[in-house]
């Protein structure tokens, strides 16, 4: 049960520390924040047998380095199609693996998505701001971005016997092609072939991503009247159109309230694939009603259940 | 467009935008907050968190747990049930230093007004301000009372790296920043007063939404032994 002490060699822009979220703080302007892809996140906890709100690393396409610097202990990696490079051995991510005193551990983008997640086998040790170590991107608040030079350490740690374990990919994890949409709540603020557009036309992501949002390209969807709306709460997916007509997905650390119409909004569970599509990759939304998309989210949560009770018994 | 008030819309799986209204009031917060107030009374299936804004409210639940119908219905009972009243507000004092150098858009405001630099502070002072939103960033609490003669449009572009704690104000609207972050409104002066320690118990900031503020001004000498600190 000793401490496990790795140094941060490199870490890239957007790779920050993050727990499950901080709920119930956005009527102060706090959102939830936490991960981006909430599935994979809980992935990567299940593989560990950890509890779900444990604190990990969300790591962008900047990429993260380590040295093991004392100890040993195990951890797995779960989110998008990065590699994972110990010792100069590539895996996959989707692994669970040990590393122990001088490994050096390498995570890097690969193929596609564009968040992946670092857990450990063991308490990584990260000062809570309103109770969580989620960190909110636009403040730096709560555990903080990583930086090389930085030390961190992993109490507690527990190490799995024999080789590296894959991680079952789920379906759930890849970039959709199609994600499900409730209009709404500002539809009626659009004309209706504005929004039979926003439907039809595939609209792409654009290079303007962070964990607050993602702008988007595609056709304009100009609101039908001077926009004078007063400043109202905004949910996590959020399809808001600016006075320029563009779309943008509001995402984990969105602003809590603002006064630009909401055309739609995306369901929570199809989030998580959503957030792993890169810049340029085009998606298309799908209108379902607010009943269809409680079941959407209740028949992948009872999958969900199923492949996260099987990934503990990955043991750790 | 007519809409019938209350109105509940769904927004994706998992919330409820409840409208009292489409134009800023007392009146209309009111209903806001005596939903807000309600919400923390009794117990809504699924409920995970209510978001107070200015004409309306979004009701945050579980869906695995509970729907929009359920939700819908359980809230339609609360704003019908008699003497449910909004919850009583605290008035917490925000001290603030109109200082020159602390108040760089001061004069502007003054010019833009007719005014003296004086006057604009005494009309600043006089404001009856209540806390109808958070927004922007953790900590904003968005304040509406400024007196009518020092109400102004907001600047057409927004200045950078503006310092925290300075004192806003645009249209009806003022706030007391609580990081460097850009801004299109108008700075009139700086206050020491914690937003962001300053909470207690399950308010983890000065205000809620509800309370109202009273300004005190105080002198540079002050303002920097209190900034200190």
């Amino acid at each position: 049960m000793s401490d496990a002490l790795f140094a941060v060699t490199a870490a890239g822009p957007h790779v920050t520390f993050q727990d499950a979220g901080r709920a119930g703080m956005m009527r102060f302007g706090v959102p939830t924040s936490g991960p981006m892809d909430r599935a994979s996140f809980a992935a990567v906890q299940a593989a560990l047998g950890n509890p779900p709100d444990t604190a990990a690393i969300e790591i962008s396409p900047g990429g993260l380095t380590l040295t093991c610097l004392e100890g040993e202990v195990t951890l797995a990696v779960a989110g998008g199609g990065f590699q994972v490079v110990l010792d100069g051995v590539r895996h996959g991510a989707w692994t669970v693996l040990t590393v122990r005193t001088g490994a050096e551990l390498a995570i890097r983008p690969g193929f596609w998505g564009c968040w992946t997640y670092l857990a450990f086998a063991g308490a990584l040790q990260v000062a809570p701001w309103l109770g969580s170590v989620s960190t909110h991107g636009p403040t730096g608040l709560g555990g903080g971005r990583l930086a090389a030079g930085q030390t961190l350490t992993v109490a507690e740690t527990r190490r799995r016997a024999g080789p590296p374990a894959r991680i079952p990919l789920p379906a759930w994890a890849r970039p959709p092609n199609e994600v499900p949409v409730v209009l709404g709540p500002q539809d009626r603020f659009f004309a209706p072939e504005t929004i039979a557009t926003l439907l039809r036309e595939p609209y792409a992501l654009s290079e303007a991503y962070d964990r607050m949002g993602v702008r988007l390209r595609g056709p304009a969807l100009p609101p039908n009247a001077a926009m004078d709306m007063p400043s109202e709460p905004i949910a996590r997916g959020s399809i808001q159109v600016s006075g320029d007509a563009v779309p943008t997905v509001l995402l984990a650390d969105h602003q809590s309230t603002g006064g630009y119409p909401k055309i739609a909004t995306i369901v929570s569970t199809s989030l998580d694939g959503f957030v792993q599509l890169r810049s340029r990759q085009s998606v298309a939304f799908r209108a379902v009603s607010a009943q269809e998309a409680v079941g959407i989210v209740r028949s992948r949560d009872a999958v969900s259940r199923r492949y996260l009770q099987g990934l503990r018994q990955l043991g750790a | 467009m007519a809409a019938a008030y209350p109105a509940f819309r769904p927004v994706a799986d998992h919330a409820i935008l409840v409208e009292f209204g489409d134009t800023i009031g007392h009146a209309v917060h009111d209903e806001v907050l005596r939903l807000d107030a309600a919400l923390s009374a009794h117990s809504v299936p699924g409920f995970l968190e209510a978001v107070p804004a200015y004409v309306n409210i979004l009701v945050r639940f579980d869906p695995l747990v509970s729907d929009h119908a359920v939700v819908e219905a359980a809230l339609r009972r609360l704003i019908a049930a008699p003497g449910s009243a909004p919850r009583a507000g605290r008035e917490r004092e925000v001290r603030v230093c109109y200082d020159a150098e602390l108040a760089p858009d001061l004069t502007r405001v003054a010019e833009a007004t007719g005014m003296e630099p004086e006057a604009v502070i005494a009309a600043h002072l006089a404001g009856d301000y209540r806390v109808y939103m958070y927004g922007f960033a953790p900590g904003y609490a968005y304040l509406a009372g400024v007196p009518e003669p020092i109400r102004l449009p907001r600047k057409t572009a927004p200045v950078r790296d503006v310092a925290a704690g300075s004192v806003l104000i645009a249209g009806p609207q003022c706030l007391v920043t609580t990081f460097v972050m850009p801004t299109g409104w108008w700075i009139i002066g700086r206050s020491p007063t914690r937003i962001l320690d300053g909470g207690e118990g399950d308010r983890p900031f000065l205000f809620d939404v509800g309370d109202t503020a009273r300004f005190i001004r105080i002198d540079r000498a002050t303002f920097d032994a209190e900034a200190a600190r």
